[in-house]
């Protein structure tokens, strides 16, 4: 158990390495930091000297040679942008992806398992119908879309909330988070909804299918007879069954907003929400190379951490994988 | 926690009770109106050190904070700022008074610090795009008395004015080589300027405050967040819904229902950022992107023939793209400059509009069944840059060149460009000195690495001519004789169609009505100047 562990960590190593060789080599074929970089009216010279301050004018195999170097000493590079250490840009934007990530996946719960059950008690009823249009719509609109015509109608015909940005925040554990003012909330709101509407979606119709599928069952019916009231039968015995599937896709929607871009990052950039997702993006669009490596080094790491924990418990479950791999 | 009341944005919808309660608190802190402007920035400010990066936005912001020797007004013409005035004492040396003020942590301002900062902005560390270049004409300073400071010059140098109008002066009190992180951190932000910095969030924000004791005219505005909202749409939606009181580069997609908009006020000016086609002047053989017109390959590069360049310029309708692609936040140009700037050349307009005299011009150069082109061009660098090649391709299929568009991200497209691997492409300079020598060194002279001449010059254009009416200009030190040259070589190397001019930008800002921006050629968005309109 143990030696299979290390060997997984040591092909965790690996991908992380071919992870950042990859980054390299597809920066490297792109183009250089520099041209983008540099002043349009800088000399021949100065842009020669530039890229020997970054230590681009090295080749591709001692640049990550030095990279490597570093790495292992702690040291993951500074942003050429930024003049600060890649690891702290990331860091400094990192509470404002999960507190944006985590309010989308309350959202999700608290809003979607309701109107599932709604929706699942009352299939044929007019509400129920159109809870489950509704969710076909929050699985197809484009959440660019989505976020302007939000922006437009709560912060622009009804001036309710703010349009972009983050809001006040509050210090806690040296971080600032902008969901302890309540200035922080109003503009951590439509960008949560926003982010929330497709695992909205996604959570009301797995509850739904959940409900459909359970409440004709003996354990209900015998429920039933049993006398329970109505909102036990349902709020005890039929959510208990439901909510294995629900957690589950909860946990995993968890990790791909904050890890996945594809998702935040539009959200970040309608609402002006400085989060990892802008600053990737932005990262990718001047060649930085330092915060790319670092950034996806972070996601590889996240998702092997992950995978490696899903096949222990896996293992320690289920004793057939345990027999799987003596034999 | 003080939500609704001393952190009023100006026009700031609030409900009435919230309006009420603020005006209270308003007049118990003793304030008149509204004090706090928002700006929305379209780029992120990637540092608060000022010789960091030579990046608009930086600048843009810095100009709250910090003060340069010499500055430029809203219509880009130079005026003193922390230089009471300046003069030249011979061929190779300039002589500056300073202006007496204090920094934002009270120590005075003195030549010292001059000869600090112009010491410290080659040396800033890690510097991607370095400040540098407008300092090394510099070879030497000489503190005559804390108030006047002479600078040396290798030799005759007219432009040393308009390059120190970039570099913003920080006191020496900060010492030898301080870090770009103490900058962001607020420890180092110190200058003259008439906003103090109070905080930087990177990517959301930055903060400033008044500075009480400004030398110059006292700002209107109290607090500025100055605020980075990249994506275009959202921009404007801050703007409507009143979380901002001025947008910047209000996007073309926008202008006509915002020039409707009663909630609106637009200021608009033309800009000294033109934007052109480079053609290829570097290939005598076959251009890379440029074919026969049934995609034969030809011996020569039929660029390098007038007469080619000639009808491929006559072939554009200018007034089409602005009208229609531009949304008229362009007016067509025929040159760098915009008019009124010093050194524009009257007798050079914009290249009219004629098919026919271009067909025949094509014939005559042997080509009478015309060409296969590529033009190339960014998709993400300037306003509509995709669609104004698909234009321009559109117009030169009607005589008969056959063009295909290809556009691309700018990380890949400027890597390309820079290895000549482009025929025909797009691309935008904007004149940040405001004068004709800047494109004629960077763009028209000769590619010549040694004398840092033609650094920009992507098509290799080279006359012999034009290079030597550069050197001329640049060892005349009178501004009026040097105007005469550099519109001469202008006219010649324009007249030579190096490039092909479509228009040059305008700046356009929009604030909330009640509001008014004096618009800057520089494309810098101040907080100075949004005033309440009378």
């Amino acid at each position: 158990m143990i030696a299979w562990s290390i060997r997984r960590l040591v092909q965790a190593c690996f991908v992380v390495l071919a992870m950042t060789v990859i980054v390299f080599v597809g920066v490297h074929v792109i183009g250089n930091p520099v041209d983008i970089l540099i002043s349009p009216e800088a000399d021949q010279a100065e842009r020669a000297r530039i890229i020997s301050n970054l230590g681009l004018d090295q080749p591709l195999w001692r640049q990550y040679g030095y990279f490597l170097y570093d790495a292992l000493h702690g040291d993951l590079g500074r942003s050429f942008v930024f003049n600060e250490p890649a690891l702290k840009l990331i860091a400094q934007r990192m509470p404002a992806t999960l507190e944006l990530a985590v309010t989308a996946v309350l959202f999700a719960m608290f809003l979607g398992v309701p109107l599932g059950l709604y929706a699942g008690l009352k299939p044929d009823g007019f509400l129920g119908r159109a809870i489950m249009a509704g969710s076909i719509l929050g699985f197809s609109l484009p959440s660019f879309w989505v976020g302007l015509m939000l922006i437009m109608v709560f912060a622009v015909q009804l001036g309710w909330l703010p349009s972009t940005g983050r809001g006040q925040t509050e210090t806690l554990f040296g971080v600032p988070w902008s969901f302890l003012t309540v200035d922080g909330l109003r503009h951590m709101l439509m960008p949560a909804v926003n982010l929330a509407l497709f695992n909205i979606s996604l959570v009301l119709r797995l509850t739904r299918a959940g409900v459909r599928e359970t409440l004709p069952m003996d354990f209900v019916k015998f429920a039933r007879a049993k006398g329970l009231s109505p909102a036990r039968v349902i709020f005890v015995h039929v959510l208990k069954n439901i909510m294995i599937p629900v957690v589950t896709v909860l946990g995993l929607e968890l990790g791909s907003t904050i890890a996945f871009i594809a998702f935040a990052v539009v959200t970040e950039s309608v609402f002006a929400w400085p989060g990892m997702g802008k600053l990737i993006i932005d990262s990718i669009n001047v060649l930085d190379r330092p915060v790319i490596v670092a950034y996806l080094m972070m996601i590889v790491l996240l998702f092997v951490a992950i995978n490696l924990v899903v096949d222990i418990l896996y293992m320690l479950l289920d004793p057939r994988v345990r027999l799987e791999r003596k034999s | 926690m003080a939500m609704f009341g001393a952190r009023v944005i100006w026009g700031t919808k609030m409900r009435p009770s919230f309006r009420m309660l603020s005006f209270v608190i308003c007049l118990t802190l003793g304030r008149a109106h509204g004090q706090t402007l928002g700006i929305a920035s379209s780029a992120p400010v990637t540092s608060i050190d000022p010789h960091y990066h030579t990046f608009a936005p930086n600048d843009s912001f810095g100009a709250h904070v910090y003060e340069r020797l010499v500055t430029r007004n809203a219509a880009g013409d130079m005026i003193p700022a922390l230089a009471v005035s300046w003069k030249v004492r011979d061929d190779r040396t300039w002589e500056f008074t300073l202006r007496d003020v204090k920094f934002h942590d009270g120590t005075p301002f003195t030549a010292e610090d001059v000869a600090y900062t112009l010491n410290r902005v080659p040396r800033v560390k890690n510097s991607p795009a370095s400040f540098s270049i407008y300092t090394k004409a510099v070879t030497g300073t000489e503190i005559v008395d804390p108030h006047t400071i002479l600078l040396h010059t290798a030799g005759p140098y007219p432009l040393l004015p308009n390059d120190l109008g970039n570099i913003f002066i920080i006191p020496h009190t900060l010492g030898p080589d301080p870090a770009t992180e103490d900058f962001n951190s607020g420890k180092n932000a110190i200058g003259t300027g008439p906003y103090r910095f109070v905080s930087y969030n990177p990517g959301d924000r930055i903060e400033m405050e008044r500075s009480d004791d400004y030398w110059g005219p006292k700002p209107y505005w109290k607090h500025v967040s100055y605020r980075i909202i990249s994506n275009d749409a959202s921009r404007t939606a801050a703007l409507l819904a009143g979380d901002v009181g001025i947008i910047e580069f209000v996007p073309p997609t926008d202008l006509p229902a915002l020039r409707k908009d009663s909630r609106v006020t637009l200021s608009e000016v033309v800009s000294n950022r033109s934007i052109y086609l480079w053609l290829d002047h570097a290939h005598d053989g076959p251009s890379p992107l440029v074919t026969g017109p049934n995609g034969e390959v030809l011996a020569r590069n039929p660029l390098k023939d007038l007469r080619v360049r000639q009808a491929l310029s006559l072939a554009i309708n200018r007034q089409a793209i602005v009208d229609r692609v531009m949304e008229n936040a362009a007016i067509p140009t025929g040159q760098y400059l915009r008019p009124g700037s010093y050194s524009y050349v009257p007798d050079l307009p914009p290249t009219p509009y004629q098919p026919d005299r271009a067909k025949a011009l094509l014939a005559e150069a042997g080509f009478p069944k015309g060409l296969r082109v590529t033009i190339n061009g960014p998709n993400d660098r300037y306003v509509n840059d995709a669609k104004i090649i698909q234009a321009v391709a559109q117009m030169w299929q009607r005589i008969g060149v056959r063009t295909t568009v290809e556009a691309m991200p700018w990380n890949t497209y400027v890597a390309r460009a820079g290895k000549l691997e482009f025929s025909i492409f797009l691309l935008g300079w904007g004149v940040g000195s405001g004068e004709g020598l800047n494109p004629l060194r960077a763009q028209l002279a000769t590619w010549n690495p040694a004398r840092g001449l033609g650094t920009a010059n992507r098509g290799r254009y080279s006359n012999p001519a034009v290079d030597a009416l550069i050197d001329q200009a640049m060892g005349t030190m009178d501004d009026g004789a040097r105007e005469k040259i550099i519109q001469k070589a202008m006219k010649l190397a324009m007249d030579d169609v190096p490039v092909i001019e479509l228009h040059l930008q305008k700046n356009i800002w929009a604030t909330r009505k009640g509001l008014e921006y004096e618009p800057r050629v520089d494309e810098a968005t101040l907080a100075m100047g949004v005033r309440e309109s009378k």
